[in-house]
């Protein structure tokens, strides 16, 4: 199965970026249908019937999230979440680099969706490139009317701000994004309540992912109808897909939901390095756990992963290949989520150190086989005792790390101890040794 | 075991016991220059909440002081009305605030995961190497979580340009033309006109 282009069909346009050039294409004709001619609950009707589920890891129905803002005459935000950390994930780089205004109209359609009137990008302080080429796409639906008071001459009124983060992988969280937002130190928040009930500012807060609210424009054009029709099942339309790692080719490929692991990894992507064969790979980003080869031939769907026992997450596939060792991708996986836990939950902070400490031991040679037992045991103790699921996403792919290459830890825990009592043996001089032993009690 | 963990210079320096906490700074006492001063002024003003401010605010205070001191914070926290303490929080939460003065540019080397498995730490390496070779000043040269371009790793941000994919090979060129402010591997960036990956068809 070939690529299936929706969100990235116009990336081959010149200029895709300005606004002339994307209504030209069509752009900006749903938001003002959304706007215009429908009911907020026509929008989002079509919204929760096409069954688009969130792209940014948790795959919740983007519809159901929405009718849960309260109505009422409140202040309710939309935030959209384009703090893409995830390692392994450069899908939002490319649909906000190429296409902003795609992002734009996917907001207006959210907040109407969600009776918002003030909206927020929140996108990462890594990406500055892609931040200014939103905030130009922002201004120039603003001159245009698509932004500001009564937009599209309607009694709708919408502001939208970009939001630059200044790294902080946490931020990505829904909650921690909202404490980012207000200006806080980004640590994620107690819930409930639900940011759909109280989010920023303490008012009902609609929190999508940049792929997610892409998909809107589409949905509202065409139909809930049209989108059911692509993918299988309840994982519905295409997916735009991070493939990284491993592979000769990688890259972001948009494909339908259900095509296979194979299908992407090596027909896309053109599989592992010539004579090199997939050891392993992330389904869903760097928080997914780890499957094996046998698992390539699985749909690409958000049912087929979670019964795997991983998950779709944000749609990046990390391709692991046979001349990578296990123990230093764990150290470096590891690593990063001790970087980047907020602190506040113990499990999450002394777990991710932990893991990292117990690593280092076994790289050098160190550890026993004791603490392959006592880290696994770290793991389980993590999972589902935080606020947030940081710690759940280290826990996660280390312990199905540990689950499916046990034997290799062990090796590897026994060939570093050997390494160094050799090299012990060698520093101490076997001239040293021999006069010990004529020093010793005969 | 030996202690692996560097901590930043001063990190135990004992506090002043006897100095009085810092209190929301008087306006009319506090000198701010003026470019700072409009711009976070301007970002107060886009939020229902002016203290949502504080991340732009600071980012500029860092653009104009080159890290966030604690003048910097000083001037801040006199626009913003807030206390020193409490964008001092802040700035030591997010890794782009620096709070120590490292420089006021940065070359930010991806070693996440997906470069990792592409030999990202032997490309870091070299250009650390190549950065204390060359002497290379005033840029704050790391190893970066990931920076969300997998497929050009292993990768490097350059003040927000990002280049890749990377070789150890590069690592002298990279150096040198940052250290001479030429811009870096001209046709590697991603927002290069015409820039493509190796390996791709098409410019998407």
């Amino acid at each position: 199965m070939p690529e299936t282009k929706v969100l990235t069909a116009n990336l081959h346009e010149p200029d895709l970026h300005t606004i002339a050039v994307y209504e030209r294409l069509g752009g900006y004709a749903s938001a003002r249908k959304a706007v215009l001619d429908m009911a907020p609950e026509e929008v989002l009707e079509q919204l929760e019937a096409s069954g688009l589920r969130g792209r940014g890891g948790a795959g919740f129905s983007m519809g159901k999230k929405a009718s849960f803002i309260p109505k009422g005459t409140m202040d309710k935000y939309l935030c959209c979440n384009a703090d893409e950390s995830e390692p392994g994930t450069f899908k939002d780089r490319l649909l906000m680099q190429k296409n902003p205004h795609q992002l734009v109209e996917g907001c207006i359609i959210g907040s109407i969706a969600a009776g918002a009137n003030k909206a927020f990008i929140f996108i990462r302080g890594e990406y500055e490139i892609q931040a200014k080429i939103l905030d130009a796409a922002v201004e120039e639906a603003r001159v245009k009317g698509y932004l500001g008071e009564g937009i599209f001459g309607s009694k709708f009124d919408l502001d939208l701000v970009v939001h630059r983060g200044q790294g902080a992988y946490i931020c990505g969280e829904e909650s921690a994004l909202l404490d980012g937002l207000e200006g806080k130190r980004g640590n994620p928040r107690l819930k409930p309540p639900f940011p759909a009930n109280q989010g920023l500012y303490q008012g009902p807060t609609l929190i999508n992912n940049v792929e997610t609210l892409c998909n809107t424009p589409a949905i509202i054009e065409k139909g809930a109808d049209w989108f059911q029709s692509m993918g299988v099942d309840k994982s519905t339309g295409t997916k735009l897909v991070s493939v990284s790692g491993n592979v000769q080719r990688p890259g972001n490929y948009e494909i339908e939901l259900g095509t296979s692991v194979r299908e992407i990894v090596y027909g896309l992507a053109g599989g592992p390095p010539e004579g090199r064969e997939v050891k392993g790979f992330f389904p869903g980003g760097s928080s997914a756990p780890v499957l094996t080869a046998d698992s390539l031939d699985l749909p690409y769907t958000f049912e087929s992963m979670a019964e795997a026992g991983s998950m779709l997450g944000s749609g990046a596939i990390i391709v692991i290949d046979d001349s990578q060792p296990i123990v230093p991708l764990a150290l470096r996986l590891a690593e990063f989520y001790r970087h980047e836990s907020c602190g506040k939950c113990v499990p999450c902070r002394e777990g991710t150190n932990w893991t990292v400490k117990t690593l280092e031991r076994i790289e050098e040679g160190e550890a026993t086989p004791m603490d392959l037992e006592i880290m696994a045991d770290v793991q389980e103790n993590i999972i589902g005792n935080c606020l947030c699921v940081l710690g759940d996403s280290m826990a996660m792919p280390i312990g199905s790390m540990i689950k499916h290459f046990r034997a290799e830890f062990e090796e590897h825990i026994e060939g570093a101890r050997a390494d160094k009592d050799r090299e012990a043996v060698a520093a101490f001089g076997a001239g040293e040794l021999a006069a010990d032993d004529e020093a010793g009690p005969a | 075991m030996p202690d692996r963990r560097t901590f930043p210079l001063g990190w135990d320096a004992a506090n002043d016991l006897d100095k009085d906490p810092g209190l929301v700074p008087d306006p009319a006492e506090v000198d701010v220059p003026e470019e700072l001063r409009v711009a976070i002024l301007a970002a107060m003003a886009r939020y229902p909440d002016s203290r949502s401010a504080t991340l732009p605010a600071l980012a500029s205070a860092q653009k104009v002081h080159g890290w966030c001191s604690p003048l910097a914070l000083h001037q801040t926290a006199a626009v913003m009305q807030v206390t020193p303490a409490y964008l001092s929080s802040v700035a030591t939460f997010y890794d782009m605030l620096r709070t120590e003065p490292i420089g006021d540019r940065y070359l930010f080397v991806c070693t996440s995961v997906a470069c990792h498995l592409r030999d990202a730490k032997a490309v870091y390496e070299a250009i650390a190497q190549e950065a204390r070779d060359q002497g290379l000043e005033g840029v704050d040269v790391r190893e970066f979580e990931c920076l969300g371009a997998c497929d050009m790793a292993p990768m490097a941000s350059v003040d927000g340009r990002y280049v890749g994919p990377l070789a150890q090979s590069d690592a002298r060129e990279l150096v040198s033309a940052v250290k001479e402010k030429r811009q870096v591997l001209p046709g590697r960036g991603l927002e290069d006109p015409g820039f493509r990956l190796p390996w791709s068809t098409s410019d998407a």
